[in-house]
């Protein structure tokens, strides 16, 4: 254990030392820099949120403090001392816990068993399930946090399931408590009922670190409140000095504006028709909650928002491959006609048939197959077509000189077709996807993350073909978390928030104050005076929270 | 079909069980840490051969035993270096290592003793010796318990009850201990172990160490005890049956027991009536000798129903960001 009692050295005025003190944590994954020289000082007795959008390393930096990965620089401190935390046992000794976002529970086994797992007494198990069992009947009066020792986790709800884990830190003496993400799973009421729980477990001196990116929890749970982006701590602040505009702002971060030369929008006959389209996915939560939204020919919906708030499961639906054991209701209409949201009518194939071109969200997964050559990822999807095709066979020259000429027409970089994906740069394969959908002239494009990790001149490009395509009389479904973006290419902007749309705005007549404000959740706009967005130019809140007394 | 052969029947399907036994709880320890090991074969194999090559050159089966292991506990290291270590595929693992075995056996038996692969035959001291209990000969006479006990339990081999043994124990330790406790987590979720601060490596090593031992212990049983040395190929896909049976058992110890018994007793049947005659028909002797075969065959294809293998087997562990 380390010395808790002890008074920290090198403080003068002999007020506590934070529970946690990273200095100058960077850890790079091969050419990736998850995070950047990351400073954070928890003080001790609080509620400590981490906010930041998927990607942006919060994960990792926790990872990094419960032992998983060694750090590549920096220092941390528990309680005012130095520690080097090279394994989980380290961390679980200096008094850490945590409770990741998929949990470690044996699916078979007892609660009692998984609490115990690795913090048994001896060699034999009776004494240790003896003991646990009256731990948890105390620590379940104490905190509300009731499960039934013998039952298996796998007849557990979720809800239920996070308790163990919570109990299994608690069990192990954790003063530390790190949560990653944990209401991505649970109903409002059950995530309820965890705030509960951590206030109390706070209110008994404890320590807590919340991992989350919805604006809603940090602002009524946390004490003080830290934005990551792109692997660095932009800011940290007190919960009750900041809003939600300002923190969604922060998070998703303002890039040197880029100016899309457009026309007005001369939008019409609608293409795509959304009505009350709803999804609740495999673990029961409900996704979508009554969608609706109208995108007419020569028109560019953007959908904005922080990202994990439906936006991909909408555009997974749409693209006919929602995720596997999702119930999905509501109507879809392209042209008019409906689309099947089940059945074998309903893939992804049969939407790309009817017209709807798709690039996805995540490139590398969805979008590519990454050890397979260029010219082969651009007839995938479309690899059927007569053109690509001789009889029983594919004609390979056929797609590669097809192939030769996207690259050329897409400047991708090398201009090398039998290059794998993955020797592209992240620009140039997100070229190679784009060509590949707008090139077959959709009616409908579905595009995710258009420039997400792109660089510059790529984005612009990429734009540019996304407002021509417009131009020809096309209908664009438009999702980023880029409001900039968002802003600069959107004739009309759909915010979502948590399953739903908060509301319908004209890029010219909103402000990122605005949209941030629906992005947290926040409908109630019309009191807020037109100055209250932050104009572009100020610098991003960088004053440290802490013990400020 | 009276009753003393019946008795003989089973005191044969006790004998030819014992190595399924044995090989089927060695794979259980294997598989329920997460390891899928296809190699029982070969280490048996492997087992067979040291421990009949020690014994005939030092003419004590008890180094045999002990230099059986030691071949068999190789080969384990082996396979959990590639699957464990390195991360490789655990069934390309055990398939090369069924080979290695099937080859180098037949290689160094040809050149230590030149004898087309065979080890001399061994005699005395270079066998286990059957035991015979307390009271074995003075009960022989009582009715129905005598022969049970004289013929049935008594006679065997150490290595017999050894393996007998194993089942109630190996029962406890996954059920009672820490070691345990920790082994069935590794195999169902490795994560699990990891956070709680366990190196999953380790439990893993010693999870295959066991099954190193156990399959030793199998393959010295064939060759000096069930046999007089070491033949070519001579265990005869029993590491395969004994896959087939810990399916069976669904990786529970009793259950293998039970299943280990079904096909020590076709074996049994096959070797005590080459010709079964069911009066309309005579089943050929082909046909008996096959039946353990078919019965793995249909056991495998999932006829007795959904077999849950331990939810993290024949993945290496990564940890995950």
């Amino acid at each position: 254990m380390a010395g808790a009692s002890e008074p920290a050295g090198g403080r003068p005025d002999g007020a506590a030392p934070p529970a946690i003190e990273l200095r100058g944590i960077s850890k790079a994954f091969g050419p990736v820099q998850a995070n950047r020289n990351i400073d954070l000082a928890v003080p001790r007795g609080t509620i400590h949120g981490i906010i930041g959008e998927n990607g942006a390393g919060k994960s990792t930096l926790m990872s990094i403090l419960y032992g998983f990965y060694k750090p590549d620089s920096g220092e941390i401190l528990v309680n005012g001392q130095p520690i080097t935390i090279s394994d989980s046992q380290t961390a679980i000794r200096a008094g850490i816990g945590m409770v990741f976002q998929h949990f470690k529970l044996v699916q078979n086994f007892t609660v009692l068993e998984n609490v115990i797992l690795g913090a048994e007494d001896g060699r034999l198990l009776r004494p240790s399930l003896a003991k646990a069992r009256g731990v948890l009947k105390q620590l379940a009066a104490e905190y509300q946090l009731n499960v039934d020792p013998d039952e298996t986790i796998e007849e557990l709800s979720v809800g239920h399931q996070q308790r163990v884990e919570i109990l299994k830190a608690l069990y192990r003496q954790a003063d530390i408590l790190i949560l990653d993400e944990p209401t991505g799973v649970l109903t409002p009421a059950e995530a309820d009922h965890l705030f509960r729980i951590l206030e109390g477990l706070r209110d008994e001196g404890k320590t807590i670190i919340l991992i989350t990116h919805k604006l809603r929890e940090i602002m009524e749970i946390t004490d003080n409140v830290s934005v990551m982006r792109r692997g660095e701590m932009v800011a940290s602040v007190r919960t009750a000095e900041t809003s939600p505009e300002e923190l969604a702002e922060l998070m998703v971060g303002r890039k040197v504006l880029l100016n899309v030369d457009k026309a007005p929008a001369r939008p019409g006959a609608p293409v795509l028709e959304v009505r009350d389209l709803r999804l609740v996915d495999a673990d029961g939560v409900e996704r979508l909650r009554g969608i609706g939204f109208d995108i007419r020919a020569g028109e560019i919906l953007g959908i904005a928002g922080v990202s994990g708030n439906g936006q991909t499961q909408l555009l997974e639906l749409l693209g006919g491959y929602p995720e596997k054991g999702s119930r999905v209701s509501g109507s879809i209409r392209v042209h008019g006609q409906e689309l099947d949201l089940t059945g074998t009518r309903s893939d992804a194939a049969t939407r790309r048939a009817r017209g709807i071109g798709h690039v996805p969200e995540d490139r590398q997964v969805e979008g590519l197959i990454m050890d397979f050559a260029a010219w082969e990822n651009v007839a995938f999807g479309y690899h059927h077509a007569p053109k690509y095709n001789r009889g029983w066979l594919m004609d390979n020259d056929a797609i590669r000189k097809d192939a030769e000429g996207k690259i050329a027409r897409f400047d991708v970089r090398p201009p090398n077709c039998h290059l794998a994906a993955r020797n592209f740069s992240g620009g140039n394969q997100q070229k190679i996807v784009v060509a590949r959908e707008i090139e077959r002239n959709p009616d409908l494009l579905l595009i995710g993350q258009p420039t997400r990790g792109v660089d510059i001149g790529a984005i612009e490009f990429i734009h540019k073909r996304i407002v021509e395509l417009r131009d020809a009389g096309k209908a664009v479904l438009l999702v980023s978390v880029e409001l900039d973006e968002i802003l600069s290419l959107s004739d009309r902007i759909a915010v979502m928030f948590d399953g739903r749309i908060m509301g319908e705005r004209l890029p010219g007549q909103t402000t990122t104050g605005e949209l941030g404000l629906l992005m947290a959740g926040i409908t109630d706009t019309a009191h807020v005076p037109d100055d209250a967005g932050i104009p572009p130019g100020t610098p991003p809140h960088a004053e440290a929270a802490g013990d400020t007394a | 079909m009276d009753f003393a052969t019946a008795i003989q029947i089973l005191d044969s399907a006790v004998r030819l069980m014992t190595p399924l036994l044995l090989a089927c709880l060695a794979g259980l320890y294997s598989e329920r840490s997460g390891v899928f090991d296809i190699g029982l074969e070969g280490k048996m194999l492997m087992a067979a051969f040291t421990a009949a090559s020690v014994a005939y050159a030092t003419g004590s089966a008890s180094l045999g035993l002990v230099a059986g292991i030691g071949g068999s506990l190789a080969l384990s290291l082996i396979h959990g270096a590639a699957s464990i270590t390195f991360m490789g595929n655990q069934l390309i693992s055990g398939v090369a290592i069924n080979f290695l075995a099937s080859g180098l056996t037949v290689l160094l038996g040809q050149k230590i003793f030149g004898l087309g692969g065979r080890t001399p035959a061994l005699s005395g001291d270079g066998r286990f010796g059957e035991i015979t209990l307390p009271f074995a000969d003075s009960l022989r006479e009582v009715p129905v318990i005598g022969p049970i006990y004289a013929e049935l339990i008594s006679g065997h081999t150490i290595l017999v009850y050894v393996a007998f043994a194993m089942v109630p124990l190996t029962w406890w330790v996954l059920a009672r201990t820490r070691f345990g406790l920790r082994l069935r987590a590794v195999g169902e979720n490795p994560a699990s172990v990891d956070t709680a601060g366990v190196s999953v490596t380790r439990l893993r090593f010693a999870a295959i160490a066991i099954c190193g031992v156990l399959c030793g212990i199998a393959g010295a049983y064939l060759a000096t005890g069930l046999s007089a040395g070491f033949v070519k190929e001579m265990t005869a896909g029993r590491g395969f049956i004994a896959l087939a049976a810990l399916i069976f058992a669904k990786w529970r110890p009793w259950s293998a027991l039970g299943a280990t018994f079904l096909f020590g007793l076709l074996e049994a049947i096959a070797n005590r009536y080459p010709n079964l005659d069911l009066g309309i028909v005579t089943i050929p002797s082909m046909f008996m000798n096959a039946l353990p075969y078919i019965l793995t065959v249909i056991i495998l294809a999932g006829f007795v129903g959904r077999a849950i293998p331990p939810r993290a087997g024949g993945e290496p562990y990564v940890k995950e960001r």
